[in-house]
C-alpha cells in the first residue's frame, strides 16, 4: 500500500518550516500504509495545539475535538465500533496538561487505541510558554525565572499505571519511529508513544542537535517485560533512552471488558434495542420484586 | 379534620416515615408502595433527605388514595417516627390530627401535638435478633393498619430479601409478621380510621419513579451508550442503565469526570452510537465546553440534567428548577439546542425517548431537564406504551465524495459515520469547510453559522405545544413547566374554578409557537417556578415580549406542596 493514499494533495500546512511535526506526519502515513490500514476504517482523534492539527493533513476519518480531550472520544469511538483503528494524537500540553486526568484514566481503562504524543517540551500554538514536560530552568515569557515545576514524566506515569505498551521515539529518526509505531498500533490495548519533536520556533534549548546528543536507544538485550527495569530506565535524566520501555501483552482491553461484546463484536450502529425485552422490563414494574 | 383547609379528599391518607439515614426508610417506602398498589390503592411517594449516608433526619411521604395521587402534600395523617427528632423535623406538618406511631422509650420526652400510639419497633426487632429489622417491623405495622393480606406481606418481604442469607430472609419475614400483629391490634384498639376503597384497575398498574422512567425512555429511544460521573440526584439513571446494560446491549461507563463523560458521548455518536450523559449542577457546569463542541461539530447528544439547588455544591440532595438558564446558555458561541422538561412520570419516559430522535434528526444537543423531586417521586400509572415510540435513525451510508457539512436548504447535512460506506467523516471543533477541515475563510464562516442556526427554524415547528389543563375559556392562566405539573394540577382541582386554567410546558426551548396565543387570551397570568428568579418567566418575556405579572416562587430546596400552591393561588385569585 502506498502512503500517498493518506495525502491531502496541495494544501496549506500551518506548521513552521523545519517543524518536527512534518517527519512525524510522514512517518505515520508510511507506518499505516505498511500495516495496510484502510483509511475508511481509520479514525484520528486529536485535541488542540500544533500537533493536534495533524488530522487535517491526513486523508482519513477524524475527530478533531477540544483541547485536552482527545482520549475520551477516542475511547468511545473504539467502544462504539471495535472494527475501527483509532489513534489519539496531540501534543504534550494537550495530553499531559489540559488532558492529564484523561491520560491517567485512559491507561487504567485500557481501550485498544494508540496514543501518540508529540513532545516538544513547549507550547507552540500559544507561542512559547512552558509545557508539562519543559525542563527545569527553561525560560519563557511566562516562566521568566525559568521552569521550577518538576517535569512531567509520561513514561514513568504510564509504567506506574501498568500501561500495556510504553515507548518513546524521536521525530528525527524516521526508521526507528516507524518500527515503534507499527508495534504500538498492532499492540492489543492502550499503547503510548511519546515522540520527542523539536520546536524550531519556541524551543531553542531542545533542538534536533540537542536530542541527538541527549538520546540513545535501549540496548537489544533490554527486556521490556521487566516493569521495574522499565521504570528505572524511564526515570533516567542524564541521557534519555528511546525505544519500547514496557510491554504487557495479556491485559484485557476496555472493549473486551464490555459485556455486550462477549457474544459478538457487532458495532453499536448495527444494533437495535430489543423492544420485547423492554416491554417485559416495563411489565416488571407491576410488582417489582 | 385539621384546622388548615385540607386538599385531601376523605378517601385518601398521607403517611410519613421519618428517621435517620441508614435506618432503612427507603426499604419501607419501596415495600409499602408496591404492596399498597398490589391490593389496589393509588400511591404516591416522595422523599426529602439530607446529604449524608448515616444519621441526620430524612422523611418519606406515602399518599394512599382511591383516586390517582401524584403530588407532594404537607398533610400528615400517620407519622411513623423511627427515631427521636422526627416530629420536630417535620415541624408544622404534624398537626393535632396526626397519629404518631413511635416507640415510647425512643421518642421519650419529645412533644407530640397529635395522638401518640406506642409501637415497639426496635424492641420487637431486637427480640427477633437485631434492631436493623425495625424498618420491616414498621412495614408490617402499616400493612396491618391498612389490612393488607398478611400472607401477601410476608411473601413480598421474603422475595425482596431473597438474595440475602436464609436467616436474614427469615428474620425479616418474622419482623413483618410481628409488625403486622402490632398494626392490626392498634388499628382496632386505638381506632385508627382507614377507609379507602381499593380499585381493581390499579392492581395491574406499574409503579416507578422519574429516574426509572428516564432510564426506560433512554432504552426505548435506542440509547446504547451512557457515560456519566456520579452526582446526586442524576446518578440513579446511570445506575438503572448500568443494571440493564448487558440485557439491552448498552455500554454504561463511569467516566473519570464529567468532561470525559460528555466527550465520550460525542465520540460515541460520531462512531454511530446513540449516547447520553446524566448529570447535575456542577457536573453539568463542567460539561459546558462539550455542549459547545456538540454545537460546532453538529453532533447529536442527549443530556439528562437533574437539577438541584446551587450555586456551587448548594443543597446536594434537594430540589430546584434553577438550571434552566444554565441549560439554555451553556456553551460558548451561538448554536441551536432543544430543552425538554418532563412534568409527569410518563413524560420522563416519552420525552427521553423522543430526545434521542430529535438529537439524531437535528444533530443538536437535546436536554431532558428534570430535578430531584421528579427523580425520587414514585406513583402508579397504567403503563408505558411502546407502540407510541419508534427509534428513528438518521445515519447514512457514505459515498466516496461524502462531505460531512454539505450546505443544505434546512441546514441539516446528512450524517455519516466512520466505517459505514466509502466516504470519510471528518469533524472539527474549529470552524470548518464542508469537508470538516479547518478554515479561516470568513465568507464560509458566515455560511456555516447560518447553516447551524437555520436548523432552529424546523426545530421550532417541531416543538411540543404546551398542555392546557382546565377550561378553554379562562380569565386567569397559570403557567408552569417541568416537575410542578402534578402539584399545580391538584391545586387546580382544589380550587375548582371555571375561569382558571393551567398551561404546562414540557418543552421549554425552542418555546412552542402557541405560547403567545395562550398568554394573550388571559386577563391575568400567574407563573409558578421552583426557583428564585423566575427563569422560565424571563424566557417567555424574552421570546414573546409578554410579562407574566404574578409569580409564585419557591427556592428553599423543597418541592411545592399541594396546600402551599392552593393557598398562594387563593390569595392571588381573590
Amino acid at each position: 500500500m502506498d502512503s500517498k493514499v493518506f495525502d491531502m494533495g496541495d494544501i496549506d500546512i500551518a506548521w513552521c518550516p523545519g517543524c518536527g511535526n512534518f517527519p512525524i506526519l510522514k512517518t505515520l502515513k508510511q507506518t499505516l500504509a505498511e500495516l495496510q490500514i484502510d483509511q475508511t476504517r481509520l479514525v484520528l482523534v486529536s485535541g488542540i495545539g500544533q500537533a493536534a492539527k495533524i488530522p487535517h493533513y491526513f486523508k482519513t476519518n477524524f475527530f478533531n475535538g477540544l483541547h485536552g480531550r482527545a482520549l475520551p472520544p477516542a475511547t468511545a469511538i473504539k467502544a462504539a465500533n471495535p472494527h475501527l483503528t483509532v489513534i489519539a494524537e496531540s501534543g504534550d500540553g494537550d495530553m499531559y496538561g489540559e488532558g492529564g486526568n484523561h491520560f491517567l484514566h485512559t491507561i487504567r481503562r485500557n481501550p485498544d487505541i494508540t496514543n501518540i504524543v508529540h513532545n516538544n517540551m513547549v507550547y507552540g500554538l500559544t507561542k512559547g510558554q512552558a509545557s508539562p514536560t519543559s525542563q527545569l530552568g527553561f525560560k519563557t515569557p511566562v516562566q521568566v525565572a525559568g521552569v521550577f515545576l518538576e517535569p512531567f514524566n509520561p513514561l514513568a506515569v504510564a509504567i506506574a499505571l501498568d500501561a500495556g505498551f510504553v515507548a518513546r521515539a524521536f521525530a528525527g529518526d524516521a526508521e526507528q519511529t516507524k518500527e515503534i509505531l507499527k508495534k504500538a498500533i498492532t499492540h492489543k490495548g492502550y499503547a503510548l508513544v511519546d515522540i520527542f519533536q523539536p520546536c524550531v520556533t519556541f524551543n531553542k534549548t531542545n533542538t534536533y542537535q540537542w536530542f541527538k546528543e541527549h538520546c540513545y536507544y535501549l540496548e537489544d538485550s533490554y527486556n521490556p517485560e521487566d516493569r521495574t527495569a522499565a521504570f528505572e530506565r524511564a526515570t533516567e535524566t542524564e541521557k534519555l533512552p528511546l525505544g519500547i520501555f514496557y510491554i504487557k501483552t495479556n491485559k484485557k482491553t476496555f472493549e473486551e471488558n464490555i459485556a455486550i461484546y462477549a457474544q459478538n463484536d457487532r458495532p453499536l450502529y448495527k444494533r437495535e434495542p430489543d423492544m420485547e425485552k423492554l416491554r417485559k422490563l416495563i411489565e416488571s414494574f407491576k410488582s417489582e420484586n | 379534620m385539621g384546622k388548615n383547609p385540607s386538599p385531601q379528599k376523605p378517601d385518601a391518607t398521607s403517611v410519613v416515615l421519618c428517621g435517620q439515614a441508614g435506618q432503612g426508610i427507603q426499604t419501607v417506602e419501596f415495600l409499602l408502595t408496591r404492596l399498597l398498589k398490589l391490593v389496589g390503592y393509588n400511591v404516591f411517594a416522595t422523599k426529602e433527605y439530607m446529604s449524608r449516608v448515616r444519621g441526620g433526619m430524612n422523611s418519606t411521604q406515602i399518599r394512599i388514595s382511591s383516586r390517582p395521587v401524584r403530588a407532594f402534600a404537607d398533610r400528615i395523617d400517620i407519622l411513623v417516627a423511627l427515631d427521636k427528632g422526627g416530629v420536630a423535623h417535620l415541624g408544622k406538618r404534624v398537626s393535632s390530627d396526626t397519629v404518631v406511631l413511635g416507640e415510647k422509650e425512643i421518642i421519650r420526652d419529645e412533644e407530640i401535638p397529635g395522638k401518640f400510639v406506642d409501637v415497639p419497633f426496635v424492641k420487637t426487632a431486637s427480640e427477633i435478633g437485631n434492631k436493623v429489622y425495625s424498618n420491616v417491623v414498621a412495614v408490617g405495622t402499616l400493612a396491618g393498619i391498612f389490612r393488607i393480606d398478611s400472607a401477601l406481606v410476608a411473601d413480598f418481604v421474603k422475595k425482596f430479601f431473597s438474595a440475602k442469607a436464609s436467616d436474614i430472609v427469615e428474620n425479616n419475614a418474622k419482623a413483618a409478621n410481628a409488625g403486622y400483629k402490632l398494626g392490626s391490634e392498634r388499628a382496632n384498639s386505638e381506632k385508627i380510621e382507614f377507609r379507602i376503597e381499593p380499585d381493581d384497575n390499579v392492581t395491574g398498574q406499574i409503579v416507578l419513579n422519574g429516574a426509572e422512567a428516564v432510564g426506560l425512555g433512554a432504552i426505548a429511544g435506542g440509547c446504547n451508550f451512557i457515560a456519566a460521573y456520579p452526582m446526586s440526584p442524576s446518578t440513579a439513571v446511570l445506575v438503572f442503565l448500568a443494571k440493564h446494560a448487558k440485557q439491552f446491549g448498552l455500554i454504561a461507563e463511569q467516566a473519570e469526570d464529567e468532561i470525559a463523560a460528555i466527550n465520550m458521548a460525542l465520540g460515541a455518536w460520531y462512531a454511530g452510537a446513540r449516547a447520553m450523559v446524566s448529570t447535575s449542577g456542577g457536573g453539568f457546569a463542567l460539561m459546558t465546553e462539550g455542549v459547545s463542541l456538540a454545537g460546532m461539530i453538529e453532533s447529536p447528544l442527549v443530556i439528562h440534567l437533574a437539577q438541584r439547588p446551587g450555586p456551587a455544591t448548594g443543597l446536594p440532595t434537594r430540589t430546584e428548577q434553577g438550571d434552566l438558564e444554565l441549560a439554555l446558555y451553556a456553551g460558548h458561541g451561538e448554536f441551536p439546542r432543544i430543552i425538554l422538561a418532563p412534568g409527569k412520570i410518563e413524560d420522563a419516559f416519552y420525552l427521553t425517548q423522543r430526545a434521542f430522535n430529535l438529537a439524531d434528526k437535528y444533530q443538536v444537543p437535546v436536554f431532558v431537564l428534570t430535578d430531584q423531586y421528579l427523580m425520587d417521586s414514585y406513583y402508579n400509572i397504567p403503563s408505558l406504551d411502546l407502540s407510541q415510540t419508534r427509534v428513528e435513525k438518521h445515519v447514512i451510508k457514505t459515498a466516496k465524495d461524502y462531505k460531512r457539512y454539505e450546505l443544505t436548504e434546512n441546514g441539516i447535512s446528512p450524517r455519516g459515520i466512520p466505517g459505514y460506506g466509502e466516504g470519510l467523516v471528518a469533524v472539527d471543533s474549529d470552524e470548518h469547510d464542508t469537508e470538516g477541515h479547518i478554515t479561516e475563510d470568513l465568507d464560509l464562516r458566515t455560511k456555516m453559522v447560518d447553516k447551524r442556526l437555520t436548523k432552529a427554524r424546523e426545530m421550532e415547528n417541531d416543538a411540543i405545544p404546551p398542555e392546557l389543563v382546565g377550561p378553554e375559556k379562562y380569565k386567569t392562566l397559570i403557567v408552569g413547566w417541568g416537575s410542578t405539573y402534578n402539584v399545580i394540577k391538584e391545586a387546580m382541582d382544589n380550587l375548582a374554578r371555571d375561569d382558571v386554567a393551567f398551561l404546562h410546558f414540557k418543552q421549554v426551548y425552542p418555546l412552542p409557537k402557541e405560547t403567545p396565543g395562550f398568554l394573550s387570551k388571559a386577563q391575568r397570568t400567574i407563573i409558578i417556578e421552583n426557583n428564585a428568579t423566575c427563569q422560565f418567566g424571563r424566557l417567555i418575556k424574552l421570546r414573546t415580549g409578554i410579562d407574566i405579572e404574578n409569580r409564585i416562587l419557591k427556592y428553599n430546596g423543597l418541592a411545592f406542596s399541594v396546600e402551599e400552591v392552593t393557598e398562594k393561588l387563593k390569595e392571588l385569585l381573590i
